[in-house]
């Protein structure tokens, strides 16, 4: 079993080797005359005011929520997906049944999402 | 396994769960209603109706015989309908007595009534399951509604605590739960609880005790048993008084049920009697012995609702048939009083602070200002301590007699104690209410005048009924119990012929 | 290469325990939500760990709809979290209990 992965090992060894050396050739190649303006975060822009770390406005966990909750409802079509064609195989009866079952599910979903749209979940400022 | 038969099989089953079918989509039709149109007035009616509905369905499947639904998910017939009979029934009095609360409040949300119906599926699902995966669906979708239930007055800084600690000991809670089914479905390696009991024909292995523990110390949290009740008075405290009633009553008939459930089919043999009769008089002695010092009228129901956690504890741990079908009979009593007594605060709540300042002396004079109230609420003591014409003391007699016939004495003795002395507190309401006025109560706890709410004539009335039917289940109790019983015999049967 | 049972059991264990001890003695009520999350998926753990060894696909059933419970769980108690912050602008628990015992 360990076997059959060795091509991703080897794939994966390229990428990263190539990765690092492109990165060590450029800052050893490449030429360094920094001065004053350079070093400045946005060279040809305003000068940044306060911290970076400024905190988050609460909008961004009101969409990270929803997208955690419809994100993982997906989950449950991962079974759907991987055993459709055994439904397929079955007949028509089990076809129909698990595509009602699954559009009831989306369906339920999406009444959730209409929901959420018509309150404002949405919505960015 | 044939897939078309197992679709067949699937719509064939759908009358089974009819009553889930329609309070789920009443939830949905609510839940569109609201985006739609803020505060549609017509939601209260549209989740009465939904109710009253499924109640009419499962009345007329008490008498069937017990059977399974969905490849055995759920359990129907009988028992089922019973436990989905109180569960609707709480929705619907919670359904009658909130529009009126929560408008003073301003809180009328339709969300409330979305949130009320998803929680009903969630119990019923709970409270008829026949394996350990709906177990944990329904509890948690009965407890994901409720956490936000309890958090609704999220203004104010008491009602969103209740919402925090509800929902952070009620997740730590639901990972025993989750643990201890692993651990009993990895020792068994069943999820049906029926089969569970015969997978060990040479000795039951500790790793499913461990499971055992772990489920029971979850149930404990749910229905608040100590040593796992400590956030129950602040959560019953801070969350809107009319929606504390029916989490202090369908969530724990529904865990209990589900609870009996476990225990009736899944244990080789009534091998927890201990445990259970150790976690009985402790949670009846915090219950009662908290219950004694509260000022505040929604803590002193809240520890009382602790004491009658642990007063269903006995009949369970008296692991007879006698004493589940006791258990079910005081679930239905127990559900009646507490939402009426609930139902009567709620009515009664003058400073619109979600019962933050509900102090018992605020009630003063209450009895004779408003008789209806005044006189329901003494109904609901008197049947709370177990006073005779009422329907606590048969409930009472139905949990302590199985647990003498199981040589249970001890623990009865001490219970029958107990509720002697919770005599003091409830008769203590009955007092300040009838005995006392305004007149005699410090300035800060009196009732404003004019404080009140409109008289809310449909609240009021579905209150007078709980206390009217307390008096029926007091006098004409025995076809209720026969009911219990036979449910118990039939499923008996049925766990007898695999 | 068969992992044997014991191994997920092990791991779910610590994790279970890890879990366990960080609800009860962390102040931060977002870290008290990631030791929840962590007791609960130690269950998955155990579970899956199960539900391979019994060769019975079940368990991992319960596991799809864990994950499912554990996801809406998370987005209310981060909502709660969030509720608790604009009110007192602090997440330590510490801070929050205001009724008395």
């Amino acid at each position: 079993m360990f076997a059959d992965f060795i091509p991703l090992f080897v794939i994966i060894a390229i990428a990263l080797g190539l990765a690092l050396t492109l990165l060590a050739a450029a800052s050893w190649i490449g030429p360094k005359r920094p001065n004053k303006i350079k070093r400045t975060p946005y060279e040809s822009g305003m000068d940044p005011i306060g911290s970076a770390r400024e905190r988050y406005s609460v909008k961004f966990y009101l969409v990270a929520m929803i997208f955690i909750v419809f994100d993982v409802e997906v989950v449950f079509m991962y079974p759907w997906a991987v055993s459709f064609h055994d439904f397929i195989d079955a007949g028509l009866v089990a076809t129909v049944g698990v595509m009602t079952v699954v559009g009831l599910f989306v369906g339920i979903l999406t009444l959730g999402l209409v929901y959420d749209i018509k309150k404002g979940g949405l919505e960015f400022d | 396994m044939d897939l078309s038969g197992a679709f067949t099989a699937m719509w064939a089953d759908l009358p089974a769960i009819f009553s889930m079918l329609i309070v789920g989509a009443a939830g949905l039709v609510v839940i569109l209603m609201e985006a739609f149109q803020n505060r549609d007035p017509r939601i209260p009616w549209l989740t009465a109706g939904a109710f009253g509905l499924a109640m009419g369905w499962e009345a007329f499947q008490l008498g069937t015989a017990p059977d399974t639904a969905f490849f055995e998910q759920l359990r129907t017939g009988g028992y089922a309908a019973y436990i989905n009979l109180l569960i609707l029934g709480a929705g619907l009095f919670t359904t009658l007595v909130s529009p009126p609360y929560l408008r003073r409040l301003n809180r009328n949300f339709g969300e409330v009534y979305a949130l009320l119906l998803f929680a009903t599926v969630g119990m019923i699902m709970l409270g008829t399951s026949n394996t350990l995966i709906s177990v944990f669906v329904g509890l948690e979708t009965m407890s994901v509604c409720l956490y936000i239930m309890a958090g609704l007055l999220r203004e104010d800084e008491g009602g969103i605590e209740s919402g925090f600690k509800y929902f952070v000991l009620g997740a730590f809670s639901t990972g025993f739960l989750l643990y201890g089914i692993a651990l009993m479905y990895g020792t068994t390696g069943t999820m049906h609880l029926p089969e569970m009991a015969g997978a060990f024909p040479d000795g039951v292995p500790l790793l499913f005790w461990a499971g055992v523990g772990l489920v029971i110390v979850g149930f404990g949290f749910k229905v608040s048993a100590a040593p796992f009740h400590m956030w129950t008075p602040d959560v019953y405290q801070g969350a809107p008084t009319t929606l504390t009633g029916y989490m202090s009553t369908a969530s724990k008939a529904s865990a209990f049920a589900a609870l009996i459930l476990i225990l009736f089919f899944a244990l080789p043999s009534a091998q927890a009697s201990l445990v259970l009769a150790v976690l009985a008089l402790i949670t009846m002695a915090v219950g009662n012995v908290m219950a004694l010092r509260q000022a505040n009228v929604k803590r002193m129901l809240a520890y009382s609702s602790i004491a009658h956690a642990g007063y269903m504890f006995v009949a369970l741990a008296s692991g007879t048939t006698a004493g589940y079908s006791g258990a079910l009979f005081y679930l239905l009593v127990y559900t009646v009083m507490n939402l009426g007594a609930f139902g009567v605060l709620a009515l009664l709540e003058w400073d619109g602070m979600a019962g933050r300042k509900q102090t018992l002396s605020s009630l003063a004079g209450m009895g004779l200002e408003r008789p209806v109230l005044g006189a329901s609420m003494a109904v609901f003591m008197f049947s709370l301590i177990g006073f005779p014409p009422f329907g606590g003391f048969i409930g009472k007699y139905y949990i302590f007699a199985p647990a003498v016939s199981a040589g249970l004495t001890w623990l009865v003795i001490i219970g029958l104690l107990f509720s002697a002395m919770s005599g003091y507190y409830y008769l203590r309401v009955i007092y300040v209410l009838y005995m006392q006025t305004a007149a005699d109560v410090a300035e800060a706890d009196r009732a404003p005048e004019g404080g009140f709410a409109q008289p809310a004539w449909l609240s009021t009335a579905a209150v007078a009924l709980c206390a009217v039917l307390l008096l029926v289940l007091g006098v004409a109790f025995s076809g209720v119990v026969d009911v219990t019983e036979m449910l118990f015999i039939q499923a008996d049967a049925m766990a007898q012929t695999p | 290469m068969e992992v044997a049972l014991d191994w997920y059991l092990a791991l779910s264990a610590v994790m279970f325990t890890i879990g366990v001890f960080g609800v009860l003695l962390k102040r931060n009520a977002i870290v008290i939500l990631m030791c929840v999350e962590l007791m609960l998926n130690s269950a998955n753990v155990a579970l899956v760990g199960f539900s391979q060894s019994l060769a019975d696909p079940t368990g991992q059933i319960l596991v799809f709809f864990s994950i499912a419970v554990a996801a809406a769980e998370a987005a209310i108690g981060l909502a709660i979290v969030i509720a608790i912050f604009r009110k007192k602008r602090t997440v330590n628990i510490n801070d929050i209990h205001l009724f008395k015992h």
